[in-house]
């Protein structure tokens, strides 16, 4: 009989999405702001660079708005999964973890339910991102047919859901390893400040120096980042006078390189879940 | 005791070079009010913390409704139900997505999930409370919730732990009447508490359980008994010379210290001794300050066997106090 205890932690924290109306609410707006604001200031400036030097006939050149609305998702879904954990730590120090741990659910099944509920946020939030987006002039998808928008749209989420699920296996590793919340926020913030920057979500990575551009090569980030762009905008274009090919080849390797992060994370997390008391 | 539902064997905690429970046997027959009596620190939560899967066990057999505890954890989970010690619901969820979600944890099936809410919100008398936020409950209705929650999945033991901490006198006189009714269905139930009122009304078997040890097993009544059948307290102008004298007579089966005078345990009817035993001292000069003539009660029996008392821990006192160990 295959079990589906993990959609008992999924249904639960599903619940508690919803339930926080103002926290909902701001998780889903966030991300447009930054569309909004940092999107357009800076597009307006990156834009003006980028018109002075001479296009590539035959290559469509992206305004950046659009390249960037690549990262904004990746970003987006970054923190929703470093956070995502975060509920394993309440209920640990409220008391409910013991009741879960006291239960016959076996431990894997609380990190896939908390891995599937951070991901599903993660979908709703990319989905918020790309319609504002679209509103505000990001020119993704264009001149795609609807069955290869689908395709497109499908290729995305993969990307994110493999993405966002090694994040939170990470996040549940050391939620369930911390005694408090300021610990576990202290921990996330010292990481998301350089897997964010040292990728290639705001900016082109070939002017940073070498052992940053080794680092955001193998960044997980850089990799949603790249299969997002491959997807939404195609495989060759030019923004702000850079040229960007992605071959399928390219593409596999990224999401293979996912695919090991987010392996990886659940060893660890499968690791902490097992030598975890909680009494 | 036809069937035991708990064994319990040589059982050891320890926490570094602390040992928290020091070689516990015991057996809970079925349908017992079973219950561990101690002050804080006692290793009670220790205890029942290794019988019901949170933590490993060290040292010792446990075998609870004939599952090994340190084999077959996951069978042992089905068969039991707990009760924490600390409040261990979601505020903000309701009442009946705590339930949906516990009897989802135990892989009940919808409609058996759908049946026994009812049923238990019948019992616990939360009908009227089903779709109202854990936070909007009072200290009492969340109680009787965990109870519920803890019954949910028809458990054979009901595990207890200190389950009237910070109820007031009214809410825990209701809620004992409550554990009895669950008794009495056929739920066995292990208990913690370091209530003495609690363990006494209760209980069919109490154990004192002090420094990791039960140092007194019994019904309530034998171990009151073993105080003999009166407790006379006395104070007078020269309370040594006083227990000297008290000491040498007829059916007095003990004396002691006790704050300012002195205490006398009698193994015959106390109200005929007593003017016995003071017209002896006041033979010897010695004059009588005060006198208490009582049966005696769970404090003096914990008293007896532990040498101290639990006077700081009357109920209604807030819990912030109290720690878990």
């Amino acid at each position: 009989m295959v079990n589906y205890g993990f959609m008992t932690i999924y249904w639960r924290d599903m619940i508690r999405f919803v339930r926080f109306k103002t926290l909902l609410i701001s998780s889903l707006i966030q991300p447009a702001l930054w569309m909004a604001f940092f999107g357009i200031a800076m597009s307006a400036s990156f834009d003006r660079l980028g018109a002075s030097i001479p296009p590539i006939p035959g290559v469509p050149e992206v305004q950046y708005l659009t390249f960037m609305a690549a990262g904004v998702i990746a970003m987006t879904t970054l923190f929703t999964s470093l956070f995502g954990g975060i509920v394993l730590l309440f209920d640990k120090n409220w008391g409910l973890m013991r009741e879960i741990m006291a239960s016959p659910l076996p431990r894997d099944h609380i990190i896939f339910g908390i891995a599937l509920s951070g991901m599903t946020k993660s979908f709703i939030q990319v989905m918020i991102v790309m319609i504002f987006g679209l509103l505000i002039g990001v020119s993704f998808f264009a001149g795609y047919t609807i069955a290869h928008t689908v395709v497109a749209l499908l290729g995305i989420m993969l990307f994110v859901g493999m993405f966002s699920i090694g994040f939170l296996f990470f996040s549940a590793a050391i939620s369930i390893s911390m005694d408090t919340p300021e610990g576990l926020q202290g921990i996330i913030t010292l990481l998301s400040m350089p897997i964010f920057f040292a990728s290639n979500a705001l900016y082109p990575v070939s002017a940073f120096p070498p052992v940053l551009q080794a680092i955001s090569t193998v960044n997980p980030l850089s990799q949603l980042v790249n299969g997002v762009r491959y997807f939404a905008i195609g495989d060759n274009f030019t923004t702000m006078g850079i040229h960007y090919v992605y071959t399928p080849a390219d593409i596999l390797l990224s999401f293979t390189v996912l695919g090991i992060f987010a392996i990886s994370m659940f060893g660890v997390a499968w690791w902490r879940f097992k030598s975890a008391v909680v009494t | 005791m036809s069937t035991s539902i708990i064994e319990v064997e040589g059982l050891e905690h320890q926490y570094g070079d602390f040992k928290a429970v020091n070689g516990i046997s015991f057996t809970v027959g079925k349908g017992e009010i079973f219950s561990f009596l101690g002050p804080n620190g006692a290793g009670k939560s220790t205890a029942i913390n290794i019988l019901i899967t949170l933590l490993k066990l060290q040292k010792g057999e446990a075998c609870i409704a004939g599952y090994d505890v340190r084999t077959e954890a996951e069978k042992v989970r089905e068969s039991i139900g707990i009760v924490f010690q600390e409040v261990t619901l979601d505020r903000d969820m309701t009442v009946w997505e705590i339930l949906e979600f516990h009897g989802r944890l135990y892989g009940m099936t919808r409609p058996d999930r759908k049946e026994r809410i009812a049923e238990i919100l019948e019992l616990v008398k939360l009908g009227g409370q089903k779709d109202m936020l854990v936070k909007k409950l009072s200290g009492g209705m969340k109680r009787r919730l965990e109870i519920g929650r803890g019954l949910m999945t028809r458990p054979i033991v009901l595990f207890l732990d200190e389950p009237t901490i910070g109820l007031d006198p009214q809410t825990r006189m209701r809620m004992w009447d409550y554990i009895r009714t669950v008794n009495d269905e056929g739920t066995t139930i292990f208990l913690t508490t370091h209530y003495m009122d609690e363990a006494d009304n209760l209980s069919d078997r109490i154990n004192i359980i002090d420094h990791g040890k039960i140092i007194a097993s019994g019904k309530p009544w034998e171990l009151k008994n073993e105080l003999g059948q009166d407790l006379v307290y006395l104070e007078t102008s020269d309370n040594p010379r006083a227990r000297s004298i008290i000491t040498d007579l007829v059916s007095i089966s003990g004396v002691s210290d006790k704050g300012k005078g002195i205490l006398i345990t009698t193994n015959d009817d106390g109200t005929k001794i007593l003017p016995l035993i003071i017209e002896e001292i006041r033979n010897s000069g010695i004059s009588v300050i005060t006198v208490n003539l009582k049966k005696p009660s769970m404090d003096d029996v914990f008293v007896h066997f532990t040498g101290r008392e639990l006077r700081d821990d009357k109920p209604g006192k807030s819990p912030a106090t109290f720690r878990r160990r």
